[in-house]
């Protein structure tokens, strides 16, 4: 056995579930708190960076750290359950043990945002990246002109972060749509299809930058409207998804050509995309 | 440095000296194949006239190696709290390969830029990187397979060795190399090479040069690679013939994907490094089921092009591979990256002239 120098990369902080949400029926989101109480009041990171989540015995995988690094009492991190590990996350309760190598990966070029408007348009857990960067904006509202958000989820009970929704409705200093795919008894807000419903809501181009992240389908869609309300591909930002091992850019399973999404990304302009090779 | 000579007779007398302060691995026969195996003293034959069947890639990358144990503790006054326990593990103990190839130590340095950087260090890559030397057998005869030449210096490159031993008459010329590699030949049991001896050397390192033809220029390739990335009716044709094995990529000696599983038995269990494949359909599935590379035309294309445009362009040119043609040789449907590194520049270079 050999004594290890310095930083373990694959070494995980170990952390205490502080709290459950049920989102969704198949979205949970986990706060927690690493129990290395110096590790916790010394982390840092910057909105749209994630994070290695780990069940020991079960494995990691890689979720954004969807509250803002202006609130820094827990780390919040949303999962939808697709797989042995998501399920075995699911499973977990306030006071379970969890690991955490974070923060990973870059993040949302919220400095050079600074005095634009922004328009947010999520879809389903997607909002998941875009409430850090929201949040973030909000705790700094004077360094932001406009903030606009588009959320939709095909149903309801499909939309996350219902407990914050009404403050984020309320507020005057954010423009809020909520959008479900089809009619459905009780729903006050509007029905349609994301890019539909951002056609109709023709937030200017002008100075202004989008963020979007959601399925590829919508993000498709999404892309073709902004463009045709203005948007250049340099005004438009999302974020990509991966299979992630290591989170360092080594283990070599990330890349799009010469780009490892877990060091160079995941957060991108479409212009970056656009020079990319086709493989998303 | 002063190079040294040892006759054949006297190997397993140095080796022995070696391997009291440090886990020698030689290549011997293992049922079929040729392997790196630990060095057991002088009854075992070496096999030193052939390159071995896999390379000594474990003795730095193992195929599987723990990263942490971890352990669930109950709390005795509370059996409701469980707590978990980390500890990193490695295994790092002083190295010395012995009769590998040039090309199979040379590998380990398209490793480094990757593991052992000022800005991103692999721990336990790093350590066992340190604590490993090679001594490498320069190829006294080529193999078909052979394509040193075409991504590096050839069949006597020193990148990555410590000490480069070349057949001379009944015994080995060993050339100091490094620091590390110098201190493995101040022994009493090697004689100071004779002016004869070091002529013959050089006369063995050109005529296997010689051998191996005139080198292509594949210097295009990494353009070329990128220019196709979209013609998958070029990726479907070269990779018609793949079964997606993955031999390839567990014999490279320049391959390094790995994935990371737990495995755990009661409460407690390791977290592991394991050698991945990207010929696999499941390296790159997401958990939404979505898969970037679904074909193995898009997997075989990331794996030639990783290794002669996406390396090459983040790594100041430099091929990610080492010519050493086990990929080539150990193919069980005869694939053969050169020919695909060619018809992707030929085949650049046609529609180029076309538009």
């Amino acid at each position: 056995m050999t004594n290890m120098p310095q930083k373990n990369l694959y070494l995980p902080e170990i952390a205490t579930v502080r709290e459950v949400i049920q989102e969704t029926p198949n979205i949970k989101t986990f706060r927690v708190v690493l129990d290395n109480e110096d590790a916790m009041n010394a982390f840092t990171f910057e909105p749209g960076q994630v994070g290695q989540l780990s069940v020991f015995g079960v494995g990691e995988s890689t979720f954004v750290i969807n509250s803002p690094p202006t609130r820094m009492d827990y780390l919040q991190f949303s999962v939808m359950r697709v797989g042995e590990l998501t399920t075995k996350l699911h499973q977990l309760s306030a006071g379970d043990k969890v690991g955490v190598r974070a923060p990973l990966g870059n993040w949302f070029p919220y400095e050079s945002m600074k005095g634009k408007n922004i328009v947010f348009i999520g879809g389903g857990i997607g909002m998941a990246p875009l409430r850090t960067l929201l949040l973030f904006m909000l705790d700094n509202r004077a360094d932001y002109g406009d903030i606009s958000l588009l959320y939709g989820a095909r149903s309801p009970q499909d939309m996350a972060f219902q407990y914050e929704l009404p403050e984020w409705l309320e507020r005057e200093d954010l423009n809020t749509v909520l959008t479900i795919d089809n009619p459905c008894e009780g729903w006050e807000h509007t029905v349609g299809l994301i890019p539909n419903v951002l056609l109709e809501m023709e937030p200017g181009a002008k100075d202004t930058v989008a963020v979007t992240c959601g399925p590829p389908i919508m993000i498709k869609f999404t892309l073709q409207a902004l463009k045709k309300l203005g948007f250049e591909d340099s005004q438009i930002v999302t974020t990509l998804e991966k299979r992630m091992k290591c989170g360092v850019g080594i283990c070599g399973r990330c890349n799009i050509g010469t780009k490892y999404v877990c060091v160079d990304g995941p957060v991108f302009t479409a212009a970056e995309l656009g020079d990319l090779p086709n493989e998303l | 440095m002063t190079s040294k000579y040892i006759p054949a007779d006297r190997l397993t007398a140095w080796l022995d000296e070696l391997a009291a302060s440090n886990r020698v691995l030689v290549p011997v026969r293992d049922n079929a194949a040729v392997a790196f195996q630990p060095y057991t003293g002088g009854d075992q034959e070496l096999v030193l006239d052939t390159q071995a069947t896999t390379p000594p890639k474990g003795s730095v990358f193992p195929a599987s190696e723990p990263l942490m144990t971890f352990e669930y503790r109950k709390d005795e006054e509370n059996p409701g709290k469980v707590d978990v326990a980390v500890q990193p593990t490695m295994e790092a103990a002083p190295t010395v390969v012995f009769g590998c190839r040039p090309c199979d130590a040379r590998g380990f340095t398209i490793f480094d830029r990757v593991y052992n950087t000022d800005g991103m260090r692999d721990h336990y890559y790093a350590a066992r990187r340190k604590n490993t030397s090679f001594v490498s057998l320069v190829c006294k005869e080529t193999a078909s397979s052979c394509f040193c030449h075409w991504v590096g210096e050839g069949p006597a490159d020193t990148r990555g060795s410590d000490v480069l031993a070349t057949p001379v008459g009944q015994g080995y010329v060993l050339e100091p190399i490094t620091e590390q590699g110098k201190a493995l030949v101040e022994s009493k049991t090697l004689d100071n090479a004779t002016q004869e001896q070091l002529d013959a050397t050089a006369q063995v390192k050109q005529d296997a040069r010689d051998s191996l033809g005139d080198a292509v220029d594949v210097s295009e390739a990494q353009e070329a690679l990128l220019r196709l990335f979209d013609d998958m009716e070029f990726w479907q044709d070269v990779s018609a013939k793949c079964i997606s094995c993955g031999a390839c990529t567990y014999l490279c000696p320049t391959c390094y994907c790995f994935n990371i599983t737990d495995e755990s038995c009661g409460n407690q269990g390791f977290r592991i490094r394991s050698w991945d494949n990207c010929m696999s359909y499941l390296f790159t599935l997401e958990g939404s089921g979505h898969n970037p590379r679904p074909t193995k035309a898009h997997r075989l294309k990331n794996r030639v092009g990783h290794k002669f445009s996406y390396y090459p362009g983040l790594h100041e040119g430099l091929i990610a591979c080492c010519g050493c043609g086990r990929c080539i040789k150990s193919c069980p449907v005869s694939v053969d990256i050169r020919e695909i590194v060619l018809r992707a520049m030929e085949t650049a270079t046609a529609e180029t002239k076309a538009s």
